[in-house]
C-alpha cells in the first residue's frame, strides 16, 4: 500500500526524519518495500508569472517571454509551449537548473540549465511542463499554476515534490492498517505520542427528505451493520480539489470525479470501503441477500458474471445493484450526470467476502480490506466523513441516515487473559507491567489486571487477535526485537542421531569419485518423455492439476524422465560425455491413494568410460556401469550376497539390463537404455541405473561381524572349463560354493575368452578357487577331494567341459 | 652387445718369483697397489668377475704362493702369512668396490634409459562433483547437527492438511494465496514448504525436539528470481524452555558461522500463521542494503496443539531458509535458474 508521509504527519508527527520513520515501520512489522520523493530529485525551479508574451522574430513557433521571478529584472525566455500567455503562472528553471533526466548514463543526475540563444534571441532559463519537473503531463505545454502560486518560491516546496510515499508491505493479519488511520496508530504507539483525527462533523442530523429507499438485510450473519445516506442535488461542475487529488495520486489511485474520489479518499484516510449508487437508478427498495443461484450482474468494469449462490450482493427490486464489498454494478454507478447519491457504509463479514472476488478474477481494494477485516465500529464516522466532504464542498444536503444493525452478529472481541509471566517464557526477556500495560492499551485494547494476569478486550478493528500469544506478539513488536537480547540454546547431546543424510551422502561421494556430477532437475516432467519411459511396473501417471508449463505436468516415476533432458541439453553443448546421478523421490502408483514415494538413487551415462585422453580409452559398457553401482553400495555387502537377474523394463535393452537384488531384496535396475527409447531421444548408447535409498540405508546401518584373519596358509586352486554361453556366471558361482564346502574363503573369474579354439555358443571361463581353514593347514588330498567335487559337479550339473591348465 | 675379451692383460703387475719364500714385503706390497690399479681400470662386470679368478682363483700367483705356506717354518708361517693376507684382503675388497662401482653405473644407465615425460597428463577419470545446491544443505547442516539436530525428511506429494491446515493456515486463509500451490486433487498437493515434516515430526515425538528438514518444496511460480522447484531447510526446536531470544542466538550464530563473517543481524516483525511472534530475518550487505534471508518465529501454540504437544507445558521455535538463496549470496551467482539447467560447465565449479 503507498502512503503519502506527509498525510500521516497530519495524523500523528513524530520528530523524527522520513528515513527513521520508515526504519520505525520496517521494525513494527509494517515492511517498508519502497520510498521515494514525489519528484526525482532536481533543483533551481521556482514559481514564475509571465509577464508579456511576444512572437519570435524567426521562428513561427517560439515565443519570447518575459517572466517574473522575484528578481529585480524579469527574466528573458524563449519559449515554445503553446499555451503559454500574459498572466499565467508555471515552473521556471533558472540559469544553473538541473532537471531529472532519464538518461543518467554519465553518472549526471540530470540535465543542466544553460544561457542559451535561440536563433538569434537569448534565453536565460526554462519555463517547465509537468514532465519536466517529473510529474505526469496532462497538457502538451506548460504546467499551469494557481494564480496564487507565491513568485520565486521553490517548486518543490510549493508542489510538495519532496514529500516521500512510503509503499508498505502489509502482512495478511494486519487489515486494520489498510489506511492512514491505521499506520498513524502504529506510529502513535511505537512513538508514545497521541493520534491527531480530523475534525468529522455528526451527519446525524441532516434530514434533507428525498424519498430514501427502505433497506431490509436478509443475510444478517455476512452484513451486521448496513448504512445508507443520501446526498442530492449535487453540483457536479466541481472539480476534486488538488490537495484530494494529490492524496489519491500519491496513494496510488486515479482521480475519477468528485463523488468517487471522495469514496476513495475516506477508503484511504480511514480504511473503510463506501460505495456511492446513482439513487435514480435504484428502483424499489435496498435488500442486502446472498446472490440467487445463476443470478448475474454487469459490475463497474463492464464484465458481467454469472453468481453461484453464496456472493453478497447489495440488490433493488430490478436484481442485483452491487457485489458486495468488492465492485458495484454498472447499473447503478454514478457517472458525470450523477446529481443524487445513495452512500454505502456497511460492515461484511470477512467470511462474506473471503475468496469470492478472486473466483470472478477480481481484486479491489474493497474486497482487499474487507477480506482481511474491517473495523465494525468504523461505517458510522466514515459514512459522516464522505457526507461532510461532498456536502461542504459542493453545498449539496444528505437526508437522514437509513441503518440496519444486528449487534448479536457483529465480530465478538472476548478478553484475552495473558499470564503475566507467560510474556517472559515465550519472548526470553523481563519486560516492566507498566511497558507492557501502555503498549496494550494505546494499540486499542482494553486492559484490567486481574491477580497475575492482564484481561484484555481487543479493539473493534483487530481481527488477528484471540490468544494469549497473539498479545506477545504484540508487546513484543512495539517493545522492539531489537531490544530482546540473542541467547544460545542448552546444548542437548544425544545418541539417537538419524545418520540417514550422512548416509545417503556417502553414497554420493562414492559416485563423485567415480566421476559422476550431481544434477538436481525437476521432480515432474513432460507427460511425452513419461509415456516414452513406460513400463506396466510404474503404474499410472500422477498428473498435476495445475501444472505451470506441459513439458512439466506430471511427476516423475523414475528420476529418468528428467534426468535424460539434461543429458540432451549438455550434448547439445558440445558435451560428449556425460556422468549425472540424482537423489530424489520417485513416484510410483495407480493412483493419489496408492501412490509410493520412494527415495531414490539414479545414473546416467554417456560416453567413453573417460575423458578424451592420450592413453587407451573405451566406450563404456555395462560391467562398467555394473562396477560404478557395486561401488557405491555399502562397504559391508560381500558379493555373494549381491544377486542379477534380467530386467523386463521396457525401456531398457533386453539383453543388457538387470535387477538388483541384496539378500532376495529388490534394490534396483540398472541396463542400457533401450536403443528405441534413445533413438526417439536422440541420444547415442545410454546407461542408466535406478536404486531403492531405504534397504541400502539398513544395509549401511548393518554392524559386521568381525574375524580374524586365520593362521594357517590358504591354498588356491585354478580351474578352467568349457561351457555354454547361456549359463550365467552367477548360476556357476553358486554350484562351485556350493561343492567346495565352508572351508571355499574365496572365489574369483580370471579369465573368459570365446572365440578361436572355443566351439561356437561356449565360452571359456577360469577361475580361481581359494581354501582355508582356522584349524589347521589344509593337505594336500583335502583341497584335491575339495577340487575333485568343485569339477565334478560343473560336468554334471552343468555339462562344463574341463580345461587342461 | 659385444662380448668383451675374457681376460685381462696382468703384464702391469710385478713379475715375482713363483717362490714364496723369494719375496719380500715391499714386493707384496707393490703387487697389491698394481693389482688395485689394475682392478680401477676394468669397467666391465664380467671382466671384472673374470679378474677375480686370475687374481685371486685357483692359478693365480697369490694362490700359488698360499698353497707353500705349508712349506714354511713357523715364523715365516707367521710372516708370510700376514703379508699374504694383506694382499688378498686389499685385492677382495678392491674388486668387491669396483664390482658396486659398476652396479650403481650400470643401474643409473638402466634408469637413465627409462626415463619419460613426466608432464604427460593423469591416466584415467576425473572426480565428479555435488550439486551447490547439496554444498550449501551439508554447509547448514554442519552447524545444525553440531547444535544438536537431527535432519528428518517427508514425503513431497502432501495432503492439503499436512501443508496448511495443521500448520494453521484454514481453507480460507489469506495465507494460502502467498502460496502458489500445484495441486493434484482437492486433497493433494506438492508441498509449498518442507514444514509438513515438522508436523510429523511433532506427532511421532514427545519433546525435547531438535529436528531441521532439508528438502524440495513446489510452488507454481516461475521467472528468474522463482522457481517451479526449489529447496528449503527449515528448523524446529521445542522443548519446555525454548524462548524468542533462543531463536534469535541461534540463528545469529548460524548467519555468521555460515558466511564465516561477522553480521549485522536484523529481526523484523512479520507474519505467518504456523507462528507466533514471527520475525523474518535481515543481513546487511557490504552496500549497506538489507536483505531477507529466512523467516522464523516461536510456533503457534494452534499448531503444537495439533500434533498432540500441550502448547502450555512446551515452547518450541521454528525457522525457514530457501537453501538457493544461501547458495547465491554464498557463491555470488545471480540467477537462479542455473541451479536446475545442470549444465555441466556449471556444475563442475563446484565441490
Amino acid at each position: 500500500m503507498k502512503i503519502s508521509e506527509q498525510w500521516l504527519r497530519q495524523w500523528v508527527n513524530p520528530n523524527n526524519t522520513s528515513e527513521q520513520l520508515a526504519e520505525q515501520l520496517t521494525m513494527a512489522g509494517l515492511e517498508i518495500d519502497d520510498r521515494y520523493a514525489v519528484a526525482r530529485a532536481f533543483s533551481g525551479v521556482v514559481v514564475g508569472e509571465v509577464i508579456s508574451v511576444e512572437q519570435h522574430p524567426d521562428a513561427d513557433k517560439l515565443r519570447v517571454t518575459q517572466v517574473n521571478i522575484g528578481a529585480a529584472e524579469p527574466l528573458q525566455i524563449v519559449c515554445g509551449a503553446p499555451n503559454v500567455t500574459v498572466g499565467m503562472k508555471a515552473p521556471v528553471a533558472t540559469v544553473g537548473a538541473v532537471l531529472p533526466s532519464d538518461d543518467v548514463s554519465n553518472g549526471k543526475a540530470g540535465f543542466q540549465i544553460k544561457n542559451g540563444n535561440l536563433r538569434g534571441i537569448d534565453s536565460n532559463g526554462m519555463l517547465c511542463g509537468a514532465s519536466e519537473i517529473d510529474l505526469t503531463d496532462s497538457i502538451d505545454g506548460l504546467l499551469e499554476l494557481p494564480a496564487d502560486a507565491p513568485i520565486g518560491m521553490d517548486i518543490r516546496e510549493y508542489l510538495g515534490l519532496d514529500n516521500q510515499i512510503l509503499d508498505i508491505s502489509i502482512t495478511p493479519n494486519r487489515g486494520d492498517c489498510f489506511s492512514v488511520r491505521g499506520i498513524a496508530r502504529e506510529i502513535s504507539v511505537i512513538n508514545d505520542l497521541p493520534m491527531q483525527m480530523p475534525n468529522i462533523p455528526d451527519n446525524s442530523q441532516f434530514t434533507h427528505n428525498e424519498a430514501m429507499p427502505a433497506v431490509t438485510v436478509s443475510a444478517i450473519e455476512a452484513c451486521p451493520r448496513y448504512l445508507l445516506q443520501s446526498i442530492s442535488n449535487i453540483d457536479r461542475s466541481i472539480d476534486t480539489p488538488k490537495w484530494m487529488q494529490d492524496a489519491l495520486v500519491q496513494s496510488g489511485l486515479r482521480s475519477h470525479n468528485f463523488l468517487v474520489d471522495v469514496t476513495n479518499y475516506v477508503l484511504m484516510e480511514l480504511g473503510q470501503p463506501l460505495h456511492a449508487f446513482d439513487a435514480d437508478t435504484i428502483t424499489g427498495d435496498i435488500v442486502v441477500r446472498l446472490a440467487q443461484p445463476a443470478e448475474s450482474i454487469t459490475l463497474l468494469n463492464e464484465q458481467t458474471i454469472t453468481l453461484t449462490g453464496d456472493e453478497l450482493v447489495i440488490a433493488d427490486d430490478k436484481g442485483a445493484l452491487a457485489l458486495a464489498g468488492i465492485m458495484g454494478g454498472q447499473r447503478s454507478s454514478v457517472t458525470d450526470s450523477t446529481t443524487n447519491i445513495v452512500l454505502e457504509s456497511a460492515f461484511f463479514n470477512q467470511l462474506a467476502i473471503a475468496a469470492r472476488a478472486r473466483r470472478f478474477g477480481l481484486h479491489t481494494d474493497a474486497s482487499q480490506r474487507f477480506e482481511r477485516g474491517v473495523d465494525f465500529e468504523l461505517p458510522e464516522l466514515a459514512l459522516a466523513r464522505a457526507v461532510d466532504l461532498i456536502t461542504s464542498v459542493t453545498g449539496s444536503q444528505a437526508g437522514q441516515i437509513v441503518k440496519s444493525e444486528s449487534g448479536d452478529h457483529l465480530p465478538a472481541r472476548a478478553p484475552i487473559t495473558l499470564p503475566i509471566t507467560k510474556v517472559r517464557d515465550v519472548i526470553g526477556i523481563e519486560i516492566e507491567l507498566a511497558v507492557m500495560v501502555r503498549i496494550l492499551t494505546q494499540l486499542g485494547f482494553e486492559v484490567e489486571q486481574q491477580a497475575d494476569s492482564l484481561i484484555c478486550k481487543p479493539p473493534s478493528y483487530r481481527f488477528d487477535m484471540s490468544i494469549k500469544e497473539d498479545l506477545i506478539e504484540e508487546i513484543a513488536r512495539i517493545y522492539g526485537y531489537d531490544n530482546i537480547p540473542s541467547v544460545l540454546p542448552h546444548l542437548q547431546v544425544s545418541m539417537d542421531y538419524d545418520d540417514t543424510a550422512d548416509l545417503t551422502h556417502e553414497m554420493k561421494l562414492a559416485l563423485v569419485d567415480n566421476g559422476y556430477m550431481e544434477a538436481i532437475s525437476f521432480s515432474f516432467s513432460d507427460a511425452k518423455l513419461e509415456a516414452l519411459l513406460d513400463d506396466k511396473a510404474l503404474g499410472e501417471v500422477l498428473a498435476l492439476a495445475n501444472p505451470i508449463s506441459s513439458d512439466l505436468a506430471v511427476m516423475r516415476r523414475t528420476l529418468l524422465s528428467s534426468l535424460l533432458p539434461c543429458v540432451q541439453y549438455n550434448l547439445n553443448r558440445q558435451q560428449s560425455r556425460v556422468r549425472f546421478f540424482e537423489t530424489g523421490l520417485s513416484f510410483v502408483g495407480h493412483s493419489i491413494s496408492d501412490l509410493v514415494q520412494t527415495p531414490s538413487i539414479a545414473l546416467v551415462a554417456v560416453g567413453n568410460i573417460w575423458d578424451e585422453q592420450a592413453y587407451q580409452n573405451r566406450a563404456l559398457d555395462f560391467y562398467d556401469l555394473k562396477h560404478d553401482i557395486e561401488q557405491l553400495l555399502p562397504a559391508q555387502i560381500d558379493s555373494t550376497r549381491i544377486r542379477y537377474e534380467r530386467s523386463e523394463l521396457a525401456f531398457l535393452h533386453p539383453g543388457q539390463s538387470a535387477k538388483l537384488y541384496i539378500d532376495d531384496e529388490y534394490v534396483g535396475w540398472l541396463g542400457q537404455l533401450h536403443p528405441n527409447t534413445a533413438k526417439q531421444l536422440d541420444l547415442p548408447a545410454t546407461w542408466v541405473a535406478q536404486l531403492s535409498l531405504a534397504p541400502l540405508l539398513t544395509l549401511a546401518r548393518e554392524q559386521k561381524a568381525i574375524t580374524t584373519p586365520s593362521k594357517f596358509p590358504q591354498v588356491r586352486r585354478d580351474i578352467a572349463i568349457l561351457i555354454d554361453s547361456d549359463i550365467s556366471l552367477q548360476t556357476l558361482e553358486s554350484t562351485i560354493r556350493a561343492a567346495a564346502g565352508k572351508l571355499l574363503t574365496d572365489l574369483w573369474l580370471f579369465d573368459v575368452y570365446q572365440g578361436d579354439n572355443v566351439p561356437t555358443g561356449q565360452r571359456s571361463l577360469a577361475f580361481a578357487l581359494v581354501w582355508q581353514d582356522r584349524l589347521q593347514t589344509l593337505s594336500d588330498e583335502a583341497v584335491k577331494t575339495a577340487t575333485d567335487k568343485v569339477v565334478q559337479a560343473l560336468t554334471e550339473q552343468h555339462a562344463a567341459k574341463l580345461r587342461d591348465s | 652387445m659385444t662380448t668383451p675379451a675374457a681376460t685381462t692383460d696382468l703384464s702391469a703387475l710385478p713379475t715375482l718369483s713363483s717362490e714364496i719364500n723369494e719375496l719380500n714385503e715391499t714386493q707384496l706390497i707393490e703387487f697389491a697397489n698394481a693389482a688395485e690399479t689394475l682392478i680401477l681400470q676394468v669397467n666391465d662386470a664380467r671382466l671384472l668377475q673374470d679378474l677375480r679368478v686370475q687374481l685371486t682363483g685357483k692359478k693365480s700367483a697369490l694362490t700359488g704362493w698360499s698353497k707353500q705356506m705349508g712349506k714354511l717354518d713357523a715364523d715365516d708361517k707367521k710372516t708370510y702369512g700376514g703379508w699374504l693376507h694383506q694382499v688378498r684382503s686389499r685385492i677382495q675388497e678392491a674388486l668387491t668396490a669396483q664390482q658396486q662401482q659398476l652396479e650403481v653405473a650400470a643401474l643409473n644407465a638402466k634408469l637413465a634409459s627409462e626415463s619419460i615425460d613426466i608432464t604427460l597428463p593423469a591416466r584415467g577419470g576425473q572426480k565428479g562433483h555435488l550439486h551447490p545446491v547439496t554444498m550449501i544443505t551439508q554447509r547448514m547442516q554442519q552447524y545444525f547437527v553440531q547444535a544438536g539436530f537431527n535432519v528428518a525428511t517427508g514425503p513431497e506429494v502432501e495432503s492439503d492438511y499436512y501443508n496448511f491446515e495443521a500448520l494453521n493456515i484454514p481453507s480460507h486463509h489469506p495465507a494460502r494465496a502467498m502460496h502458489d500451490t500445484f495441486y493434484f486433487d482437492a486433497h493433494y498437493l506438492l508441498r509449498t514448504h518442507t514444514s509438513p515434516v515438522q508436523i510429523r515430526t511433532m506427532e511421532k515425538n514427545e519433546p525435547p525436539i531438535r529436528i531441521i528438514c532439508p528438502g524440495r518444496v513446489y510452488r507454481n511460480d516461475s521467472d528468474q528470481t522463482h522457481s517451479p522447484m526449489f529447496h528449503q531447510l527449515e528448523g524446529l526446536m521445542v522443548t519446555e524452555s525454548s524462548t524468542f531470544a533462543e531463536l534469535k542466538g541461534l540463528i545469529s550464530e548460524f548467519l555468521e558461522a555460515f558466511f564465516a563473517k561477522e553480521l549485522t543481524v536484523r529481526f523484523r516483525p512479520s507474519f505467518f500463521p504456523f507462528t507466533e511472534p514471527s520475525a523474518e530475518v535481515d543481513i546487511l550487505d557490504d552496500n549497506g542494503k538489507w536483505l531477507e534471508v529466512m523467516g522464523c518465529g516461536m510456533v503457534h501454540p494452534q499448531v503444537l496443539t495439533n500434533c498432540g504437544i500441550d502448547a502450555e507445558k512446551y515452547t518450541g521455535f521454528a525457522f525457514g531458509m530457501g537453501i538457493e538463496r544461501f547458495a547465491m549470496l554464498y557463491y555470488g551467482i545471480d540467477d537462479l535458474r542455473l541451479f536446475f539447467q545442470n549444465d555441466v560447465r556449471f556444475l563442475k565449479q563446484f565441490g
